[in-house]
Parts: C-alpha cells; sequence; structure tokens
C-alpha cells in the first residue's frame, strides 16, 4: 500500500539496526517507552526489539485507550444500555473491555441490550436520524486522534436538531498521561523504571502538533522524538533518540514529518476546543485518576451530553487483584512477572488492561509468542 | 486505535464536504470536515471515516533519505543482522 511498504522495507530495517548496534555505547542502556499501543503492536508484529541491539529496551506505555478504559466507565454504558433502553453505538474495539464479575458490553448485548458497533460517529448520527423515537448514545473513547470525529457528531447533531442523539465522552489527553508516568518515574532510587527517552505519539500528534510535548522534554529532561507507526519509522525514530542522549541532548524531534507538523491540524483543534472541555480528573485503568486529563462537554452542549441527560454517575470499582497492569503500564515489569498472565487472564478472557485491545502490551505478548522466548 | 490508514482522494463533493478515498482500489466515502484544503490525488490519513490530514509526499521522500543518510548506502538482501538475535528482555 502506498506510504506504508516504503517504510517496511526490510533491508532499510536492517541497515537502521545495524547502525544502531554501531553507535550505542557499550557501558550504559537505553530504556525507550513508545506511549502508543500502535507503536507497542507493531513493535512485536515486526519483531523490532529482537533487531534492535540488547542494550535498547523498549517499555510499552498506557496509550491505548481501550486499555485503559475503567471498569467504572464500562459499567456506566452497561447500566445505560440496559437500564434506559437507549441504542448504544460504539466503536468495535469498546465491546469486550472488561467490567467487575466479567460484564462488557457484549455479555450486556446477549443480555438484551440494543448495543451496536459502528465505525465512525456519522453511523451513529445515522442511527438516531432513523430512528427519531428511540435515545441514540455513541459511547466515544480515544485520545486526541478520535476526538475531533466526535466534535464533529455533536455540531452536526446540533445543526441538524437530532435531539435524540448524545454522547457518553471517554476522550483523554495524552500529554497529560506522559506527564503522570515521568512523575512517577524516579531512576535515581531504583524503585520504578528509568525511562530514558519517549517514541511519542504519532496519529494524536497529526492534531495536536509536536509542540505540546516541549514543556514535556524541558521539565523532565528527557528527549521525546515523534515517531511514526511503521517499522523504519521506530527504528529511525530509535536511532534519532540514542543519538540526542549520546550527545547529551534533550530536544522534540519529529521523525513523522509527512503526517505531523509543530502545530498540528489547527481546525481540528478548534472544533475540539468548541464542543469539549477539560475535566478536574478521570480514572484510567491501571494510572489511577490523573488531573485534567479526560475530557467532558461544555456546558453549551448539554443536552448532548449523556452523562447529564441520563444523570449518569460514576461508581469506583477496583482493579482486578494480583493484576500487574499498573506496574507494566508504567514500564516497571514485564507482562510476563505478572502471575496472571496466560493463566487466568488471556486475550479471550481479558482480566486486566493490558490483554483487553490487540494494542496492549500483554495482548502483543500473548499474540507474537513473546511469552514462549521468555519461558 | 489510533490506526489511520493512507488514502487516496478520488472525487470530492465540495457541498457535502465528503470525499469517495480509495484504499488500494477499495472506495469508501471520508468526511474532509477536518482538513481546511483537498484536493483529488491527494493521500490522506483516513481514521473512524475522516480525513485526519494531508500526507506529504515530500516529507516522506525526505524521511526515507534521512535514514539512508545515516545508515550510508542500503544493500539489497541484506542478511538479518547476526548480532541483535538476543531476547533483549535481560536488560532491565
Amino acid at each position: 500500500m502506498k506510504w506504508l511498504d516504503d517504510f517496511r522495507d526490510r533491508d532499510r530495517a536492517f541497515a537502521l539496526a545495524n547502525q544502531l548496534a554501531e553507535e550505542v555505547q557499550p557501558d550504559r542502556s537505553y530504556h525507550f517507552m513508545e506511549f502508543c499501543g500502535g507503536h507497542t503492536h507493531a513493535i512485536f508484529r515486526y519483531g523490532l526489539q529482537d533487531l534492535v541491539p540488547q542494550t535498547i529496551r523498549y517499555l510499552h506505555g498506557p496509550g491505548c485507550p481501550v486499555c485503559v478504559l475503567p471498569a467504572s466507565r464500562v459499567e456506566m454504558s452497561i447500566d445505560l444500555a440496559l437500564n434506559h433502553e437507549v441504542i448504544l453505538c460504539t466503536y468495535g474495539d469498546v465491546m469486550r473491555v472488561p467490567s467487575r464479575q466479567n460484564r462488557s458490553l457484549i455479555t450486556a448485548k446477549a443480555a438484551g441490550a440494543d448495543i451496536r458497533m459502528v465505525y465512525s460517529v456519522s453511523d451513529c448520527l445515522r442511527i438516531a436520524r432513523d430512528n427519531p423515537a428511540r435515545e441514540v448514545v455513541f459511547l466515544a473513547i480515544g485520545f486526541e486522534t478520535t476526538t475531533p470525529p466526535s466534535a464533529i457528531g455533536v455540531l452536526q447533531a446540533k445543526q441538524e436538531k437530532i435531539d435524540n442523539f448524545s454522547i457518553l465522552s471517554n476522550h483523554l489527553l495524552t500529554p497529560s498521561a506522559i506527564n503522570h508516568i515521568l512523575d512517577l518515574s524516579s531512576p535515581e532510587d531504583g524503585s520504578t523504571a528509568p525511562i530514558d527517552g519517549f517514541l511519542g505519539p504519532a496519529h494524536v500528534s497529526a492534531i495536536i502538533g509536536s509542540r505540546p510535548y516541549q514543556a514535556i522534554a524541558d521539565e523532565h529532561q528527557r528527549p521525546v522524538v515523534v515517531a511514526g507507526f511503521e517499522p523504519l519509522d521506530i527504528l529511525q525514530s530509535t536511532l534519532m533518540l540514542v543519538r540526542q542522549i549520546n550527545e547529551g541532548r534533550v530536544a522534540v524531534e519529529n521523525q513523522y514529518a509527512r503526517v505531523v507538523t509543530e502545530t498540528g491540524n489547527i481546525q481540528a483543534q478548534n472544533l475540539v476546543n468548541k464542543v469539549f472541555e477539560r475535566r478536574s480528573s478521570f480514572e484510567w485503568r491501571g494510572l489511577g485518576a490523573i488531573a485534567r486529563s479526560g475530557l467532558c462537554l461544555r456546558d453549551d452542549y448539554a443536552s448532548f451530553d449523556a452523562e447529564r441527560r441520563f444523570d449518569l454517575r460514576e461508581h469506583k470499582i477496583n482493579d482486578v487483584k494480583g493484576c500487574k497492569c499498573p506496574n507494566i503500564l508504567r514500564g516497571e515489569m514485564k507482562p510476563t512477572d505478572c502471575k496472571l498472565f496466560g493463566t487466568v487472564c488471556t486475550p479471550d478472557n481479558p482480566r486486566g488492561a493490558c490483554m483487553v485491545s490487540s494494542e496492549g502490551a500483554c495482548a502483543a505478548y500473548w499474540s507474537y509468542g513473546r511469552h514462549m522466548a521468555a519461558a | 486505535m489510533c490506526l489511520a490508514v493512507p488514502a487516496e482522494i478520488i472525487e470530492i463533493d465540495r457541498d457535502a464536504n465528503m470525499a469517495v478515498v480509495s484504499l488500494e482500489g477499495v472506495r469508501k466515502q471520508a468526511s474532509l470536515a477536518l482538513l481546511e484544503t483537498a484536493s483529488v490525488g491527494d493521500f490522506v490519513l483516513l481514521h473512524v471515516g475522516f480525513a485526519l490530514s494531508i500526507i506529504s509526499p515530500e516529507e516522506a521522500r525526505k524521511t526515507l533519505q534521512m535514514v539512508d543518510e545515516a545508515c550510508g548506502p542500503v544493500t539489497r538482501n541484506m542478511p538479518r543482522p547476526e548480532q541483535h538475535k538476543g531476547d533483549g528482555d535481560e536488560v532491565a
């Protein structure tokens, strides 16, 4: 496929791996966190961890909005679908996210709730137009990449007076999460994972640009390289990080220049700011509450806010006992360090955040056989 | 979740601000509401039915050029680098 195949070139990948081997300093290690699930998936799919020198280790960050959706929000959605008789539309990835006692949207659908998988918020608007007598709710999840389409959905509903449409927003902000992880990362005392640099989000940055990472690089003194999702993108970005570290530089660099600019997609940012505002705090599965990390609808669009419309309340549900997702998401542990991994927690029956979506670290370990290599 | 795929704009309906895009010949509708400008022949990143940004062919070429400059001339059918076959997980 054009613009994909070029960045999956085997020979260039090997050349980059050789170059990395030449440039890494023998007396140190390099721990790089890839924030996005897209990166995690690509690292496993293309076997990149095995291609780079052994002194480079990828730490798999929390950048999968499906994985970090907490049980309390899933339970809220199940309650909405089962007890308010709405048509609940959502992206396919969300359907299997576990709530308490192995409940999920799939089990709610089996119990009779009208839950429909959609490809786009536009499909949800169509369902609302076709069913004027029913309440239709779009269960929206995603990072900055996925928020602009939701904003357009709300604006279109307002313009067309589609009054039976509303949104249950679980939209998240990546810079808040990166800051949170770096706040926890204190290599001096050895209690948490050292993070030497970040592979910055790809398609999130298409919207927000590379500029928001500057404050992170400045405050935490860690280099950030915005990286595309293809194997050459990740290897080249790794080389850029290694070079910054070897040269003692801390900068924000943009490897994914074919898509990402410094300022991002201003039109999309303006649409999002028009419709959404920051919540004071939002709960992430595995990470806990992070201040100002989630988005809800502004008062001007209150009638399209499912939480207000149906008076929904969030009830705290504890993460599964024994689950090491919090440590894995912070880069402190590997999936194989968790007793639940591959025993009670598998992709067919995920218990923890990292096993829920194919972009989670545990699911990627499982799917690409790394657990067998490690055994 | 943030998966987005490159798709070529085939037709544009300016009134509806919609385009028909081609993914290796598979045609789909895409909204252009997030782009200021777009032309037939542009490659865009398609995500949940919306074009998020236009892919810059010039920047793509520059990036590949940077890879080649960093690594020297790339040999074809290069053997898999032997020295990195370790698990990588030993480094904690």
